[in-house]
């Protein structure tokens, strides 16, 4: 009836599993609790989860990612304190705990940290850069989201029922085969990452059509502000990657539930050939996350120096090569493989390449700010630190892209410094920027400047404190995911790696407190003119938090730095004085059709975690049926009368206008 | 769309000729008929990714046959003829459909869904009954790597076939309930290009797999 499913499944003679999932459980009944009591259940109901709007689905996407971040955090916290204590000892962690949180935390770093912080970006923000109303197909943002989300919830359901995968964050066969790894986790790893692959696949088809299809009128592909290139070319890795992903783990999911020969070491099986397919997808993904950050830098840096980013052409043409080389470097994640010299040869230079287009990115950068009246708010200081940093993780990474060195280093804690380098430096960094960018335009208020910069700044100091460490007891010789070890030259190293992680959690508390007194003193960080940066795209033209329909007139663009533009013209013609002809606007209707989905899809991945047959049935016909009452519904689009347009629209525009005529502002 | 061109007073410095097709502005978003068929063609193109995934794993265990039978012992070409016969036939009857449903006749609709969906059933029972024969005959997907790869690859085609099917009938009740209102018509659009595109995998299984199987 349940499958493998039995009592023995909750892992009671395991305290910290049990206790931290006791936690959170508590926390997530008192909030629901308190939701329900207080009467907001409703107004979530209709306003957030079945709201179709990309505003509101990139917010949560963005929360997902905060809330999963200090779920990874943990388990980093538990990592670095087992390696400072397990000098010839066991340390805390048995083994195989130890072997759960290492899978944990880059499973949950990557696919449910970093993804939906970029992806919750780009959904906010594209299409006011654009100057549209919406993605291409809400309904499936929305779909989008939640399978992402559906993703999330059973990795952390792994922690109460079952376990999760002791095989890395890629799960490798011959280990992550039935034979060596019996239990359910490496399937818990398998289906969350299935179903939310589904879920980015969606937003990447959405997000490209978006960018290619919905531009307002005289928004060519050169006046797009760069967000949205790095948005596009990331976007179509995503198409382009994503399915080679569901591809391999679905031969792995054969091999263990129905006996094929994939990557078994048995009857023809080729393991070899897993980790081809997987860093086919796996190289992609890491230009997925960081080619978003390059464009949300590319934003901060122009604006804050107050002048248009420096060789835009030279950016654009800089992302398109790397979406495409990017393509063609999978194989330096394994030169150990022994595929030969030629073929390693060629794919270091390829490594090699790709660091080109990534340096003209930087001294465009440089060159902008070069000469600029540089305002150094937060934003500001988490482009200019990751300049820095990323500056050396991409040193780094070339030093691993020769081969000869890669046969030392391979595996070791050099490489594990190199990837946080440039996922901390350049993606967790960019992501943050965003956030304080966008902040005001998402709420309407800024965050708290102060608890800002010291966020960054415990952050970047935690950082290196952390990770250069590692560099050097990689280079020392240490491997990566040792529960304990035995060589004394380690340990300080190790100590100071754990005492760094403490700054970079105060570096987060920051950031936590940053949001909880900007919530609390938002009337005094009220943007009242949506322009609180003196911004230079077309996102800043339209109010914070922006009216459902974004433009209460489609802009016409006339040229880069649309909204720059716009503001330079009304100072000079004070032209923004003529009265708009404002009419009706349709935008789509709400739907519960995402989360609906997405529950069947949870229904359906844990019955296949525990082999719960008729339960799959049913989640898949409650799928299925979900989606054809969608399509059966007779109207799916409302329409905003022209009067209540005009009202909202008047309002910003005398609030912009009071801005204009002041002088030195724009 | 027409490309109306709107008249700037002054030349875009930054715009380079040959960049935008015929130099035209770009006049803003176009119809949702457009946008939808677009984004459509965008997944058929992550389709035809995750097949070639497949593809490529069925070209690098095509030898590992574990001591078990190869392509030519096992496949039967008039089968797959008369198989590829059918899917051909339907992709053309769901032509058929689709200009049935430009016209909004609703009979002659109806008509050439209904035979395109026994066309694709018919297809799918040849395939089951090859399975079943191959498994019988103990060359089943768990014998070899070789037959893991054939059996997943033209299996996936399958699914494919078989999700379309309920899609197909999907759309039959749509239209039957609902005639052919805009969206209903651009889900036809999007069914029609599902459709056509796995019979362009179809092609490509037929000759790497069955074609070049059997003279290997």
């Amino acid at each position: 009836m349940l499958g493998k499913l039995s009592w023995s499944a909750i892992p009671i003679d395991q305290p910290i599993p049990l206790i931290a999932a006791g936690v959170v459980l508590v926390v997530i009944l008192a909030v629901l609790a308190w939701v329900t009591l207080k009467g907001y259940m409703p107004y979530l109901w209709r306003e957030w989860i079945t709201s179709v709007d990309h505003k509101r689905i990139g917010i949560m996407y963005i929360l997902l990612a905060m809330v999963m971040l200090l779920r990874g955090g943990s388990d980093a916290l538990m990592i670095r304190v087992q390696q400072a204590i397990a000098y010839q000892s066991n340390g805390y962690l048995p083994p195989e705990h130890f072997n759960q949180i290492f899978s944990a935390h880059g499973t949950i770093m990557i696919f449910f940290v970093a993804m939906p912080f970029v992806i919750g970006l780009m959904n906010l923000v594209v299409p006011l850069q654009l100057g549209v109303r919406d993605v291409a197909f809400p309904t499936l943002n929305s779909v989008g989201f939640w399978l992402t989300a559906t993703g999330a919830l059973l990795v952390n359901v792994s922690l109460v029922i079952g376990e999760f995968a002791r095989t890395g964050w890629l799960p490798f066969p011959p280990l992550s085969e039935l034979t060596y790894s019996p239990g359910v986790g490496v399937d818990y790893y398998l289906w969350s990452l299935e179903i939310s692959g589904v879920g980015t696949l969606v937003a990447g088809i959405n997000l490209v059509t978006t960018v290619l299809k919905l531009r307002t009128k005289g928004m060519t592909y050169l006046r797009m502000p760069m967000f949205c290139w790095t948005t596009l070319a990331s976007s179509l890795l995503m198409v382009a990657a994503f399915p080679i992903l569901t591809a391999t783990l679905a031969m792995l999911i054969l091999d263990r539930y129905f006996g094929f020969h994939f990557f078994t070491n048995e009857a023809g099986g080729n393991v070899m050939m897993f980790m081809n397919l997987i860093w086919a997808w796996g190289h992609p993904e890491v230009y997925i996350l960081v080619l978003p950050a390059f464009g949300i830098y590319s934003e901060v840096v122009s604006t804050f120096s107050s002048k248009s980013l420096f060789g835009y052409r030279s950016m654009v043409l800089a992302t398109m090569a790397i979406c495409i080389i990017s393509f063609m470097v999978w194989l330096h994640h394994f030169f150990t493989m022994g595929a030969g010299p030629n073929v390693n040869a060629i794919f270091g230079i390829a490594s090699m390449i790709i660091a080109v287009p990534t340096g003209v990115k930087i001294y465009n950068w440089l060159f902008t700010m070069y000469g600029g009246r540089i305002r150094f708010a937060t934003p500001m200081l988490w482009s200019v630190g990751f300049m820095v940093t990323f500056i050396i993780g991409g040193l780094t990474g070339v030093l691993v892209a020769v081969p000869p060195a890669d046969f030392l280093l391979h595996n070791s804690l050099f490489l594990v410094a190199h990837f946080h380098n440039v996922i901390i430096g350049g993606v967790l960094f960019g992501a943050f920027a965003g956030l304080t960018y966008w902040f005001p335009k998402a709420f309407g208020f800024r965050l708290h400047e102060g608890l800002g910069k010291a966020a960054f700044w415990f952050s970047l100091i935690g950082f290196y404190v952390t990770f250069m460490p590692l560099y050097a007891a990689g280079l020392l010789g240490m491997t990566r995911r040792m529960q304990h070890y035995d060589v004394p030259a380690w340990r300080p190293w190790m100590i100071a790696a754990a005492i760094g992680f403490v700054l970079l959690m105060i570096g987060i508390g920051f950031q936590v407190l940053q949001i909880v007194v900007s919530i609390l003193r938002r009337e005094e960080l009220r943007d009242r003119t949506g322009d609180p940066w003196d911004g230079r795209s077309l996102e800043w033209a339209t109010s914070s938090p922006p009216p459902v329909f974004n433009f209460a007139i489609l802009p016409d663009v006339h040229g880069e730095e649309a909204y720059w533009a716009i503001k330079s013209r009304a100072k000079q013609q004070e032209l923004e004085k003529n009265e708009p002809h404002y009419e009706d606007i349709e935008m789509p209707r709400n739907s519960p059709t995402g989360f609906v989905c997405a529950f069947f899809a949870t229904v359906m991945g844990f019955a296949l975690i525990w082999h719960i047959w008729w339960m799959v049935a049913l989640g898949f016909v409650g799928a299925f049926a979900t989606f054809v009452v969608f399509a059966w519904r007779d109207h799916d689009e409302y329409v905003i009368p022209a009067a209540e347009v005009e009202l909202i629209d008047r309002a910003n525009m005398a609030e912009r206008r009071a801005l204009a005529s002041q002088p030195g502002t724009a | 769309m027409t490309d109306a061109t709107i008249a700037y007073p002054h030349s875009d410095p930054h715009h380079l000729r040959g960049m935008e097709a015929s130099g035209v502005e770009h006049a803003g978003p176009p119809s949702k008929r457009i946008v939808t068929g677009y984004g459509f063609w965008i997944f058929i193109l992550s389709d035809m990714v995750m097949f070639s995934a497949f593809f490529a794993t069925y070209a690098v265990l095509l030898g590992q046959t574990a001591g078990g039978p190869s392509g030519r012992e096992l496949f039967n070409l008039r089968n797959v003829a008369i198989e590829t016969a059918f899917l051909l036939a339907s992709s053309f009857t769901c032509g058929l459909a689709t200009i049935a449903a430009d016209l909004r006749h609703k009979t002659w609709f109806h008509l050439a869904m209904g035979v395109t969906c026994v066309f694709g059933l018919a297809f799918l029972a040849i395939e089951a009954s090859e399975f079943a024969d191959l498994v019988a005959r103990g060359a089943g997907p768990t014998r070899s790597a070789f037959l893991s790869a054939f059996f997943t690859l033209v299996g996936c085609h399958g699914l494919h076939v078989s999700a379309g099917e309920l899609w197909l009938l999907t759309m039959m009740a749509q239209v039957f309930a609902k005639g052919f209102r805009a969206d209903i018509q651009r889900r036809i659009l999007c069914f029609a290009l599902f459709w056509h595109a796995l019979d362009i995998i179809w092609i490509a299984v037929f000759t790497i797999v069955y074609l070049l199987g059997s003279a290997s």
